[in-house]
């Protein structure tokens, strides 16, 4: 084709290359040193611009965006305060491997390095927070940068990255290309498994009385096909699978070898199982902190076996076994076809017993806690809000905290990219622009950020952002007044001295949402949460859900500081005493 | 002080492991950046760097060749290898220390100042230790010297009583031994 020889402007280069990657929305906010890209946004329509109120907002917007579709999420953003504006939502989206190209302007290259208006060192700011940077000095490598910028994103394990564009640059005419053909020559993940790795893997599968999948968010990032290989294969095995934060959605909460979430506040028989397995199958999850506890108490009898697309994820912080570097995918479907040609079966005497232990834990109903007639507990607003949108076309969002356990707990998932949370970075003020995110991919559906009332004020000015572009999100706030996992442990560490984590002159939630334009709801009584959910739902219009909760309701179980898998505390029957001491001298100096 | 091992979420390794040093090659793009984010790998991740030399290998192809002197546990080393393969402008990395048989050498220039006996004995130890003079004046010496890095530290220790001024050390370029070369 002749568009490889079409000559334009840098910034015509952008919406060009925007729109050949099949870029449908981008999340951005003005500025100096991208107005020419601006004015070409106001010449097209093919890419739609959303504009945010705070360049955060529209690098999580992009984060949900490209959770909710699995393709690129893209932000945009001006030199200097704008680019460092986008810091967090880019280690937000490292972090969790989101897929994301983060584009921002630059003061005019023969002014780089002069201390010029609104000049950052932006490539040198944001170099460990994103996959790869580029800066770029010739239109003539814009194009080629751009294509190349998405490619690295999507592929091998995701990620953010950043093009730096000199306003200059954006002036200047150069030679266009297309995305047809691009390769970075010294970036070529690997995907296709090694096929010894697959048979041991599945002969050291085969072999065990006690096995578990603890799966993550790898699975949900290799594509919806993972989760069909992945519910296929529990289905072949009749093996338990238990999941990260990350992962809640890949196996349906409703599926019969469903354990819950793992973890630090994950369920009783989760890490009961995770403690006692003899064979782990770690599919897409990277042993995170918050999953393990103490390590040298971590499942010690098990053999392991780790399916990573990143291989630096091997042996980072636990040694495995078995590991298999490819996408999770290709993996599981390498598996399953040596497990159906060895017709391997698992000793279903031993499995039998293991799932008898399983279903002891399990009876112990971890998730249990003091109901209340007159106080909305915040488990039961979130199961109510479960029961009475289970059925739709739901996307459900957090911001970090408390909430945000009690979603990951009690809101069943059964469909992968429809749970958007920040895990890795545990980024306050993730939820709201995320939810926008997936409302402007998703239209039609109903889009609900559980939220806190601290978190939500966070980023708080997006909502401002749902009502331009009447994207009728729902954010529904447990207010307990508190910073409540801060408040948390400060009870268990710190001889509940709650210091700064009150709420303090906390807004009138129905007010602000009718002061942007929006609908407010405000609900106290158990009995009326029903209804105003409904009401809610019914609602076309972006939504403030003040949810008043108990205020001083502890998220439990809850693995403490220092202790392993078979030492949760237990919410139903854990005094304030136990709380109070939970966690020894030595544990206190740590997170 | 209690001695036992403090418990907690975030894993804290008391166990003495043995540390070693290890030469690393690496093969990489030469792109504006591409120091910086390999520099601040190690930063950034609490990783050792007890040498770093790098230069354009091979003009035409726009690629560097690394050589880096680290030390850790064989883990953390791993970990290091890994990290820097992951990288996007990163065409390949070997630890030559562990496929064994390599060569590492350096380049010295060392300044001495002195007259009399201790001047004789500069030139006859820098003789010994095949150093040539690249620069003198009555009372100085520039000897220039490459070797093994300890071969280097042993001629500046010898120098340090027959007037030694300063030192300029380019720090190790390394490669391994026989026919076969780096992938990449």
């Amino acid at each position: 084709m002749a568009a490889a020889e079409e000559m334009m402007t840098g910034a015509e280069m952008v919406l060009r290359a925007l729109a050949d990657q099949g870029v449908k929305h981008v999340f951005g906010y003005p500025g100096g040193a991208v107005l020419p890209i601006y004015d070409e946004f106001f010449q097209q329509d093919k890419v739609k611009h959303i504009l945010v109120r705070h360049e955060q907002g529209a690098t999580h917007m992009a984060e949900g965006y490209a959770r909710s579709t699995g393709k690129c999420g893209v932000a945009l953003a001006t030199s200097g305060p704008g680019a460092t504006n986008c810091v967090t939502g880019l280690v937000d989206a490292l972090m969790d491997s989101i897929p994301m190209v983060c584009i921002t302007g630059q003061v005019p290259t023969h002014l780089i390095g002069s201390d010029a208006f609104q000049e950052c060192d932006t490539v040198g700011i944001t170099l460990p927070c994103t996959k790869q940077n580029w800066l770029v000095k010739d239109v003539n490598d814009l194009a080629r940068i751009l294509h190349e910028a998405f490619y690295v994103a999507t592929t091998g394990r995701p990620g953010p990255v950043l093009v730096d564009i000199p306003k200059d640059v954006q002036f200047a005419t150069g030679k266009y290309v297309g995305p047809e053909g691009i390769i970075v020559k010294s970036y070529q993940p690997r995907t296709a498994p090694d096929e010894k790795a697959i048979a041991a893997a599945v002969a050291l599968i085969a072999t065990t009385k006690k096995p578990l999948f603890y799966t993550g968010g790898g699975v949900i990032n290799s594509g919806d096909k993972a989760s069909k290989l992945l519910r296929e294969f529990v289905a072949l095995t009749g093996i338990p699978i238990t999941s990260t934060l990350m992962g809640l959605g890949a196996y349906p909460a409703s599926g019969s070898e469903w354990l819950g979430m793992l973890g630090m506040h994950g369920t009783y028989e989760a890490n009961m199982a995770m403690h006692d397995c003899d064979v782990m199958i770690n599919v897409g999850a990277r042993f995170d902190d918050r999953i393990t506890g103490r390590l040298d108490a971590f499942a010690p009898n098990s053999k392991k076996i780790h399916i990573d697309i990143d291989p630096s994820s091997i042996n980072k912080v636990v040694r495995v076994d078995v590991p298999v570097v490819a996408d999770v995918a290709k993996a599981l479907e390498a598996m399953i076809a040596v497990w159906k040609q060895a017709k391997h079966q698992l000793d279903p005497t031993a499995l039998n017993t293991w799932k008898k232990q399983i279903a002891q834990w399990k009876s112990i109903d971890c998730l249990k806690y003091r109901s209340n007639k007159d106080v909305i507990m915040p488990q039961y607003a979130i199961q109510r809000l479960y029961e009475l949108t289970k059925d739709m076309d739901t996307y459900i969002t957090t911001e970090v905290g408390q909430h945000q356990m009690w979603a990951a707990q009690f809101y069943r998932f059964e469909k992968p990219n429809r749970w958007m949370t920040s895990g890795g970075l545990g980024t306050m003020g993730y939820g709201l622009p995320a939810a926008v995110g997936e409302q402007a991919a998703h239209p039609k559906s109903l889009v609900i950020d559980i939220a806190g009332d601290a978190s939500v004020q966070m980023t708080i000015q997006e909502f401002s952002t749902a009502i331009q572009y009447k994207l009728p999100i729902k954010i529904f706030i447990l207010n307990n007044q508190y910073m409540g996992m801060v408040r948390q442990w400060q009870q268990l560490l710190h001889g509940n001295r709650m210091s700064e984590s009150y709420s303090e002159a906390l807004p009138d939630f129905v007010k602000l949402a009718e002061a942007y334009g929006g609908v407010g709801f405000r609900c106290d009584k158990p009995e009326d949460l029903d209804g105003m959910i409904k009401q809610m739902i019914a609602s076309p219009h972006p939504v403030l859900f003040d949810c008043r909760v108990a205020n001083l309701a502890n998220c439990f179980p809850m693995i403490p500081s220092g202790k392993a898998h078979n030492e949760m505390l237990l919410g139903e029957n854990v005094t304030d005493e136990q709380v109070g001491t939970a966690i020894d001298a030595k544990g206190k100096l740590l997170v | 002080m209690n001695t036992t091992a403090p418990q907690s979420a975030y894993f804290i390794d008391t166990k003495k492991q043995e540390i070693n040093i290890h030469t690393l090659a690496v093969v990489a793009e030469n792109q504006p950046g591409v120091l910086a984010r390999i520099i601040g790998l190690f930063a950034g991740r609490g990783y050792n760097i007890d040498s770093l030399t790098v230069s354009e290998t091979e003009h035409e192809k726009h690629v560097s060749r690394f050589t880096i002197v680290t030390s850790g546990t064989e883990k953390v080393v791993a970990q290091i290898k890994a990290q820097l393969e992951r990288m996007v402008l990163v065409h390949s990395v070997a630890d030559l220390t562990v496929q064994g048989n390599f060569l590492a050498r350096e380049l010295a220039m060392v300044k001495v100042c002195g007259q009399g006996d201790k001047r004789v004995e500069a030139l006859r130890l820098a003789d010994a230790f095949r150093a040539r003079v690249v620069d003198a004046s009555t009372d100085s010496f520039v000897f220039e010297l490459t070797g093994k890095p300890d071969k280097i530290d042993q001629f500046i220790s010898l120098m340090v009583p027959l007037g030694l001024v300063e030192v300029a050390r380019t720090g190790v370029a390394a490669i391994s031994r026989g026919p076969e070369g780096m992938k990449g």
